[in-house]
């Protein structure tokens, strides 16, 4: 659709056109900069998390078949990281703040 | 052959819903704010959709001189290809209904979908612009937070019908005669909030806060680039909606599956069923565009985090024990242990939202 559409369009580009947008005023800077470190603790947080989902899914799909033995071991599992992210909860880490 | 066939009918039909479900937007959003919405179009403003096509396909697609034109080109495409294939595998209707069935179907979807990430990064990244940059930095912080919930949600069906092929999870509900949402109403609520976060729409959406970013990740976007952007998004709605249905709400069946003096409903084919269920979260979440404000970005974290990552596991909880206890006879007892363990968590974790007694001036938000 982007190769269609360059048949139709118009393309005039002039400078003040390719400026990025600051609200008219002119760009200061480079937008590649570093970022708050705030971000980088979810993304830690959710690894944690995300790696205990894929633990998670192959247990739910044969629960069936395991009973309670498996119930138990898995809320067990859980537990621990239910604990961790108490901690972290406990900690501040998960403050939006500086 | 058939396939192939099937591919494109999907696809047409996807694309005819996204311009149906903006133009459903504008005309309920108009109704809810006591005006019109779009009627100069055809009958009453129907084809409005169409023109809004021809106006983007005809607009310039400025390149900003910073940008990495590379990437800036395919972050759009990126983020529509990864919100189209997950519906290889949706059945859209009882028998054939379906484009393939593979027995990972859930897992595919989820994957998929989550990968439409990349498509918002590498375009907020490629735009060289500081509104787009903070942008992608939280749509990313947003996606990571809420796809945790979403999934957890979904993993209480797989405990209950030991399968991720979509179409058994719809024929288990057939069997039991109910749907799951009747059985993990709990995980039902929470994965709509999280759907709805997950498709940026407006409660959640500061990543495209007009007041504060200006557009957000694709501020620098226009004509085709910046309407495959809204394509995608309005697909990921679609996405949701066809998830919720099949997995909570029963999929291509009418209510009540096993009753028999409801049969009359059968008049509606399946796939309108299954169509119905999906505008049906399609309307909610364009009701709630129209009631609630945006909240701000440190209560968007704490609400993914602190209160529906805490009740999905418990949900989870819920459905071992309803699963292991063998509640399927005594419902209501099972609804009375959901209900107060619910009302407890939610009320301690809220307790908890804020450590500190914060004021808006020491939150500086999103940055």
């Amino acid at each position: 659709m982007l190769i269609v559409g360059r048949i139709f369009r118009p393309n005039r580009p002039y400078p003040e056109k390719l400026e990025a947008y600051e609200c008219g005023i002119a760009s200061e800077g480079n937008a590649w900069e570093n970022m708050g470190h705030r971000y980088y603790v979810y993304a830690m947080l959710f690894l944690a998390f995300d790696v205990e989902v894929l633990f998670l899914l192959p247990w739910a799909l044969v629960f069936d078949q395991l009973g309670l033995f498996a119930f138990i071991e898995m809320v067990l599992f859980i537990l621990v990281l239910v604990i961790g992210l108490a901690y972290t909860w406990a900690k501040g880490a998960l403050e939006w703040r500086y | 052959m058939e396939t192939m066939i099937k591919i494109i009918a999907v696809f047409t039909l996807l694309m005819v819903m996204v311009g149906f479900i903006s133009w459903l937007e504008r005309k309920i959003l108009g109704r809810m704010q006591v005006r019109h919405g779009p009627m100069r179009v055809g009958w009453h403003g129907i084809f409005q959709p169409i023109a809004d096509g021809i106006k983007l396909l005809t607009k310039e697609l400025v390149i900003p001189a910073g940008a990495d034109k590379q990437l800036f080109l395919m972050a759009p495409v990126i983020s529509l290809i990864f919100a189209v294939t997950p519906f290889a595998v949706i059945p859209w209707g009882s028998g054939q209904g379906y484009i393939t069935d593979i027995n990972i179907g859930l897992v595919l979807i989820l994957a998929l979908s989550s990968l439409g990430t990349f498509g918002i990064v590498i375009g907020g990244w490629s735009s060289n612009s500081k509104y787009s940059v903070l942008g992608a930095m939280r749509a990313v912080a947003l996606m990571l937070s809420y796809e945790l919930p979403l999934i957890l949600s979904l993993v209480g069906v797989v405990m209950l019908t030991g399968s991720f092929r979509l179409t058994e999870i719809v024929s288990a509900q057939a069997q039991q005669g109910l749907w799951f949402v009747a059985i993990q109403p709990v995980a039902f609520v929470c994965y709509l909030l999280a759907g709805t976060a997950e498709t940026q729409r407006i409660p959640f959406d500061m990543l495209e806060d007009e007041g504060s970013l200006v557009n957000g990740f694709f501020t620098e976007y226009s004509g085709m680039g910046f309407s495959l952007f809204v394509m995608a998004e309005y697909i990921n709605i679609i996405l949701i909606g066809a998830i919720s249905a099949v997995v909570f709400l029963g999929g291509w069946q009418r209510p009540f599956p096993s009753v028999e003096f409801l049969a009359f409903l059968d008049v509606v084919p399946a796939a309108g069923w299954f169509l119905l269920k999906v505008f049906l979260f399609v309307f909610l979440v364009i009701w709630f565009r129209g009631t609630l404000p945006r909240v701000r970005y440190d209560q968007l974290m704490y609400f993914g985090w602190k209160i529906l990552l805490p009740l999905t596991l418990l949900s989870i909880l819920l459905t071992g024990l309803y699963k292991v206890l063998d509640f399927q006879h005594n419902l209501i007892f099972y609804y009375l242990i959901t209900f107060i363990l619910s009302l407890f968590c939610v009320t301690y974790c809220s307790k908890h939202f804020y450590q500190e007694e914060t004021t808006l001036k020491e939150v500086r938000v999103g940055i």
